[in-house]
């Protein structure tokens, strides 16, 4: 373990890939990414990585080219955010279900119009049917932890799936904090050599990889998805525990905070998390049953945890980073799903806040604890808009 | 090189594919394959040729092949080849292996038009050939920036008004040139030779080539499946799809077109090539036959320009 360092979050992940040495690394800059890739360049041009990095011309190459680098037989890694993430959208799917386990640091930023470059979740959101896992970090630390986390996660032969490793735009990426990063050789050793199955640059057994799939068998090739989605929750749950062996931070995939005996709880993820314990601490201070979930996993969706963490509540509010308009937003809908088969499930309201990088501040989420204690609020509320 | 040594040859691409009978596009692949004896990974950009040739269970591919989407071939070849680079640093791997894209003219010219140049630019190691059959065929004759003009097809139909396409195609294999790429070419499937000498040179040549095949589809040009080669050969020798290749700055016409060039073969004229396929059929009706004319001007025009940067 090294000396703590005040490091960004762009930096936090560009020293993990570091430390991990992909052997490709493809990407376009796109704000509030652009460090990770600046400073990966930096560590290519000084030779301090064995790494082939692409410069693409577009999100939709980058992408492109960490699917014929990881097809090849390469461990890839790539960034991006916000309309790169949007324009990667095709191979999003594409690189899932070529089972590619590609590791994607997503800063997350808003979607144009109007054009905005602050954060919120709504580029990951685009993704989430795509097949690929995705992992939300709280601070800096969690974006380093995530990051060394998800290629053994991706990697495992029960997963084979694409991760993208989202923390907030400006908010985590441009934040200076405390950072612990692990020595050099415990994050090898924990990541472990890379395994490629089939790779075409095996000329003598060659494989035909994107293979045209009609109705007779598309449909078993995207369930063989859901079930790799499905054992990633174990493999995802071993990696965390294994992961705290060897740094001393334990991570679940979601996280209860003073939840035991609370009657009202909040659902978030990303940096909020931080403010939601503030908060909870401060009404615990006045007597007030309340306790938080951050869910760290929102790909795969941890049902039954986040369903236990629920249990017997007598409210919830689930806090969305990203709007579906004319409906619930993707967290509180997996929220609902995760509790729709209890017995006597609490009440669920939904409070969409902070896009395109709107403050969030603790006396938001006080009043949001206040409304759902007095049975107030819509089950869709648009928490601090000018109507 | 000859035919003997050519019939013992490895197939790449094997028998088994869904393609139209009549279509160039096998047989074109089929020669650039030989241009090499070394292994290759093939890409392939969506199209005719990928949904014909690997048709889950199935494939027609005897070497490794892979395909991601329509417009970014050129991109999934950039990793492929990144990998190999970077593998072969770490001597991960030893052996010599070659790449190869086969992409459509809508893949080439259109969608996937910014992916080229890019892999262009960055200077991938791969030849990238593209099956040039003048329209979207795939989903059924639409129109594409390479349709020649007063061609029908089903977006830009001929009508009472129209005579199909308006515009002229845009001059791709000029534009790639303007990447003063080490090797580019035009080429076609009737001249055997000329094509796979250029898809060796394209192949061994390090860095970025690309070579444009002209490629008769019986159901889009509207003609008989038996007259692939012999469309092939009238578009050379009326000089609508000039022979050329351009290696380390230098132009040079090739095959027939070399011939026409230094006057010992006969320059058809393009009404012949017109009368050749019913996408052109319209073009015979007095009110459309100024487009004859113009097209004529246009291949004349392009005709001199090339032999200018020639030197002949």
């Amino acid at each position: 373990m090294s000396e703590p360092m005040a490091i960004n979050g762009d930096m936090a992940i560009a020293m993990a890939w570091k430390q991990i040495d992909p052997d490709v690394v493809a990407a376009y800059p796109i704000t509030p990414q652009t460090i990770i890739v600046e400073a990966f360049s930096d560590f290519v041009a000084n030779g301090e990585v064995n790494t082939e990095y692409v410069c693409a011309e577009s999100e939709h190459s980058a992408l492109t080219i960490c699917v014929g680098a990881s097809a090849a037989g390469a461990r890839v890694a790539t960034a991006t955010a916000s309309a790169g993430l949007a324009f990667m959208w095709e191979m999003l799917y594409v690189t899932a279900s070529m089972r590619m386990p590609i590791i994607m640091a997503v800063a997350n930023r808003t979607l144009s119009g109007p054009i905005n470059i602050h954060c919120d979740h709504s580029d990951a959101m685009g993704g989430r049917d795509s097949g690929w896992l995705q992992l939300f970090g709280e601070n800096v630390q969690e974006a380093y932890d995530n990051t060394i986390m998800a290629f053994r996660i991706a990697e495992d032969m029960r997963v084979r799936l694409p991760i993208m490793t989202c923390l907030d735009g400006f908010i985590i990426t441009h934040a200076l904090e405390r950072l612990e990063m692990l020595d050099d050789k415990t994050v090898k050793d924990f990541v472990g050599p890379f395994r490629p199955v089939r790779p075409l640059l095996d000329v003598k057994q060659p494989t035909t990889y994107g293979p045209l799939a009609m109705p007779d068998y598309y449909y078993e090739l995207k369930y063989q998805v859901q079930a790799s989605m499905d054992a990633a929750l174990d493999v995802a749950k071993k990696t965390m525990d294994d992961f705290a062996k060897v740094s001393g931070r334990k991570y679940h995939l979601a996280e209860g905070y003073r939840t035991e005996d609370a009657d009202y709880v909040m659902v978030a993820m990303g940096s909020t998390a931080g403010t939601m314990r503030y908060v909870v601490d401060q009404l615990r201070a006045q007597g007030k049953k309340v306790g938080a979930v951050k869910v760290r996993l929102f790909r795969p969706f941890p049902a039954a945890d986040v369903a236990k963490l629920l249990e017997g509540k007598k409210a919830v509010a689930v806090m969305d980073r990203a709007m579906s308009p004319g409906t619930g937003s993707p967290l509180y809908m997996d929220v609902l799903q995760s509790i729709s088969r209890m017995k006597d499930p609490p009440r669920v309201s939904n409070y969409v806040y902070g896009l395109g990088g709107r403050d969030l501040i603790p006396g938001q989420l006080t009043e949001v604890f206040q409304e759902i204690m007095a049975n107030k609020g819509d089950r869709i509320n648009f928490m601090g808009v000018r109507k | 090189m000859n035919l003997k040594e050519l019939s013992h040859t490895e197939e790449r691409l094997v028998e088994g594919h869904r393609l139209c009978a009549g279509c160039a596009e096998p047989i074109i692949a089929r020669q650039v394959l030989m241009g090499t004896s070394k292994p290759v990974v093939v890409a392939n950009a969506t199209g005719c040729f990928e949904v014909s040739t690997s048709n889950y269970p199935f494939t027609s591919w005897n070497v490794p092949w892979i395909h991601t989407a329509f417009e970014n071939a050129p991109a999934t070849i950039s990793g492929v080849e990144a990998a190999y680079n970077s593998l072969k640093r770490q001597n991960k791997i030893s052996e010599e292996v070659k790449f190869v894209v086969f992409g459509g003219d809508g893949a080439t010219y259109d969608i996937g038009f910014q992916s080229l140049s890019g892999a262009i630019e960055r200077g991938h190691d791969f030849l990238y050939v593209c099956f040039n059959n003048e329209a979207y065929m795939n989903t059924g004759i639409q129109r594409s920036g390479a349709t020649p003009k007063g061609a029908s097809t089903t977006t830009c139909p001929s009508g009472t008004c129209t005579p199909g396409k308006k515009e002229f195609p845009k001059d791709l294999t000029r534009i790639i040139i303007a990447h003063d790429l080490p090797y580019a070419a035009q080429a076609s499937p009737h001249n055997w030779k000329d094509l796979i000498e250029k898809s060796r040179k394209g192949i061994d040549t390090p860095g970025p080539a690309f070579i444009n095949v002209i490629s008769p589809c019986p159901r889009g040009w509207r003609h008989d499946g038996s007259q692939t080669i012999a469309l092939s050969k009238l578009a050379v020798e009326t000089c609508v799809w000039p022979l050329y290749e351009y290696e380390n700055g230098e132009w040079r016409v090739t095959g027939e077109s070399l011939r026409i060039a230094e006057g010992k073969k006969e320059k058809r004229p393009v009404m012949d090539w017109l009368n050749s396929q019913g996408r052109f059929k319209q073009l015979t009706k007095s009110k459309f036959s100024p487009v004859a004319d113009e097209i004529q001007q246009n291949v004349d025009k392009k005709w001199e320009s090339l032999l200018k940067l020639c030197h002949m």
